[in-house]
């Protein structure tokens, strides 16, 4: 038996991993930014007490928002449409472009200054914008950086996290006018902020995301340091918002202590410079902001995790990246080798939603299930619950009251399946037991000396010559 | 069927069950420190200070003083200020001399570029502050409208030390933004910063690259 059993069979993503896991500068980058990232989280919650009692609320007002969604979408839109802000409903990524371009195509839009969002990555807005002859320009520095490498984000909240300085440097010199090689952070900063004021002065339309939406008051929430978010929901005369449809709140008083959480959790700061609380495009008199602001409110999949009970809890994420942070995975292989907008424990849970179960499945194989997210998350997500919930999903079959997914029974194999089922017909019945056992210890020397993965680097195994049962005999 | 219909009633055939209503007050009331206003001022300014911003103590009085002295020693060639506040009148009434005084009077649309270009500094008026996290709380106006407080490398800030809540929570409820959100609401925690190159931070990555704080002790 030389053949390998593949239990998995994308390879895809175990041929990304192990392209990174080879790269050690690589490795390196990703190890020192987690455990800084983890000092600095850890740096915030002193009191335990606190830490669990914050916690507790925040994962409360998170299902408690979940549990009335419809309401609060309803409620939202109400008070936004009152307040002058124009929402949009998207189903899918194509629908939420079609209408961001419909808007931009209003207002012969050809540049579009854009804060940082997930969200328009998971729509791949700016492939959307270039298609048809606009610039979306990404201005958060990280993001910034990646889009001028041609690359994608590799984490949610740090974006460039998998390059150093001098590569940065470098990219910098080849790839903007005028600028010699420098590795000083404080200049590539300087750079960067010069070369984006213009393009704000210039932007037609600014997009952002939204961290949380406030149903009572018709209020969208931004959370940031760098001041490009301002920028893009002030500066040019359109804004549009793009998010998910389960990041509403009910009450202004819920955001406090979400907002603690998230800025606490992802980067280990008490607060973030900015917090940016839209209510209304420009009023009359006032002498600057935004004519027109736009919300889409994207689903993408998300109905389909908020129709399960368990799997609701995914849409709990308040976006903090904390459980990648401190993922054993994440860290060594990176945001990247997952091939998802969203990478790591939470990545891995959402992305199936977004994508099918097909294309995402092994992803849910990606984690020991160690449980450091589920234990720093701060809304108290059940990851790994979820992730062998979605386990048992791939290997569904198709059609069977186990299959309740997208792509459910993808990551099946009859051959496994099989082995499984023999498995529990030999430990489910005594008799068929006792009659394997005698014959494995009987034919041990029949075993197979090359065992798929486990002989590449340990001897074969065989079963004792003797069972356990025949053994307490001999001792009677 | 549009996709909102769609999508309400996808969320609407699932009977998901509210937990109670979260606690939110209750959680604040028993994390409340019972601080007198000097021990909510000193952590106001601790917080401020190691979120890289300069706070200086100043009276109704003296504060143009030091506002004008810190330009000065900055080398600003001119401040942004709002059309007929208090506190630009009362600079105003000075008549700067190294220190050219701009008025934010018509539509930024008429302006930009000169505002992205050429302005140094702007002064605005917080309407009051958090001391847990030492965050200002700005709520840009017709007369401070919101890019005062982001566009100029150097971001003064006049703050009442009466006006300071313990933290973000009690500042909603207190002033009630419930019933009166502005068109923009803003938390300002120190100046504009990045560590998004190899985690090292850097100040002034879009906003102003300074911001200056000056308590106004009142008696």
């Amino acid at each position: 038996m030389s053949q390998v059993i593949s239990i998995h069979p994308d390879t895809d993503f175990k041929d990304r991993s192990r392209t990174v896991l080879n790269n050690p500068g690589q490795r390196k980058n990703f190890r020192g930014a987690m455990d800084f990232l983890q000092e600095k989280r850890r740096g915030q919650f002193p009191d335990q007490d606190e830490l669990a009692g914050l916690r507790e609320l925040g994962a409360t007002i998170r299902r408690y928002s979940l549990a009335r969604l419809p309401q609060l979408l309803e409620q939202l839109e109400k008070n936004l449409t009152a307040n002058g802000i124009q929402v949009h409903w998207a189903e899918t990524a194509d629908e939420a472009n079609a209408i961001a371009l419909n808007i931009a195509r209003k207002h012969n839009a050809r540049s579009i200054a854009k804060g940082k969002s997930m969200v328009s990555e998971e729509i791949e807005f700016n492939h959307a914008m270039a298609a048809a002859g606009i610039d979306a320009f990404e201005t958060d520095m990280g993001e910034y950086i990646v889009q001028l490498a041609g690359e994608k984000p590799s984490h949610i909240i740090m974006p460039a996290i998998h390059k150093t300085k001098q590569e940065i440097a470098a990219l910098f010199a080849e790839k903007i006018p005028g600028i010699a090689y420098t590795e000083d952070v404080d200049a590539l900063i300087r750079i960067g902020r010069q070369v984006l004021r213009r393009k704000f002065a210039e932007a037609d339309i600014g997009l952002s995301g939204v961290n949380f939406a406030v149903a009572e008051t018709g209020t969208l929430c931004l959370v940031e340091n760098e001041g490009n978010g301002r920028m893009c929901t002030t500066v040019p005369k359109v804004h549009i918002a793009v998010t998910g449809i389960e990041k509403v709140v009910e009450k202004l008083e819920h955001v406090p202590p979400l907002y603690s959480l998230l800025t606490r959790s992802a980067t280990g700061q008490s607060i973030t410079t900015y917090f940016n609380m839209i209510s209304r495009p420009r009023q009359p008199g006032e002498k600057d902001g935004p004519d027109e602001v736009h919300l889409i409110l994207l689903d993408n999949g998300r109905t389909q995790a908020f129709a399960d009970e368990q799997l609701r809890a995914t849409l709990q994420c308040i976006r903090c990246g904390a459980c990648m942070n401190h993922c054993p995975v994440y860290a060594r292989i990176g945001g990247h080798a997952y091939g998802t907008t969203y990478p790591g424990p939470i990545g891995a849970i959402v992305s199936p939603h977004m994508l099918g179960l097909n294309a995402t499945y092994p992803l849910a194989f990606a984690s020991t299930l160690c449980g450091a997210c589920v234990e720093v998350c701060p809304v108290k997500i059940p990851i790994t619950d979820i992730l062998i919930r979605l386990r048992n999903e791939a290997q569904a079959r198709p059609g069977s009251a186990k299959a309740s997914l997208r792509g459910s029974g993808a990551g099946r194999n009859n051959l496994v399946s099989a082995i499984w089922k023999a498995w529990s017909l030999v430990y489910s019945r005594l008799g068929v037991y006792r009659l394997t056992s005698w014959f494995m210890s009987r034919g041990r020397d029949l075993s197979p000396t090359e065992q798929g993965a486990w002989t590449r680097c340990r001897t074969p195994l065989k079963p004792a010559p003797k069972r356990l049962r025949d053994l307490l005999k001999e001792k009677k | 069927m549009n996709a909102r219909d769609n999508i309400l009633g996808r969320l609407r055939a699932t009977a998901a069950v509210a937990p109670p209503l979260p606690g939110v007050g209750s959680w604040y009331a028993s994390h409340h420190r019972n601080e007198d206003l000097s021990q909510r001022i000193a952590r106001l300014r601790s917080a401020l200070e190691s979120s890289h911003t300069e706070v200086h103590d100043t009276t109704p009085v003296d504060w143009p003083e030091f506002l004008l002295d810190i330009a000065a020693k900055k080398g600003l060639r001119n401040l942004l200020i709002g059309e007929g506040t208090p506190h630009g009148v009362t600079l105003e009434a000075r008549h700067p001399e190294n220190l050219q005084l701009i008025r934010y009077d018509h539509p930024i649309d008429s302006w930009r570029d000169r505002l992205f270009d050429e302005i140094d500094a702007s002064l605005t008026l917080a309407r009051s502050a958090i001391a847990e996290t030492g965050s200002l709380i700005l709520w840009p106006s017709i007369a401070e409208p919101r890019l005062m407080s982001l566009v100029p490398h150097v971001h003064f800030v006049l703050l009442d030390v009466s006006n300071i809540h313990a933290d973000l929570h009690s500042a909603m409820r207190a002033e009630n933004w419930k019933e009166s959100i502005p068109t923009n609401a803003l938390l300002i925690s120190g100046p504009s910063k990045t560590a998004d190159i190899q985690q090292t931070l850097a100040y002034g990555a879009h906003g102003p690259r300074e911001l200056i704080v000056l308590l106004c002790h009142r008696g």
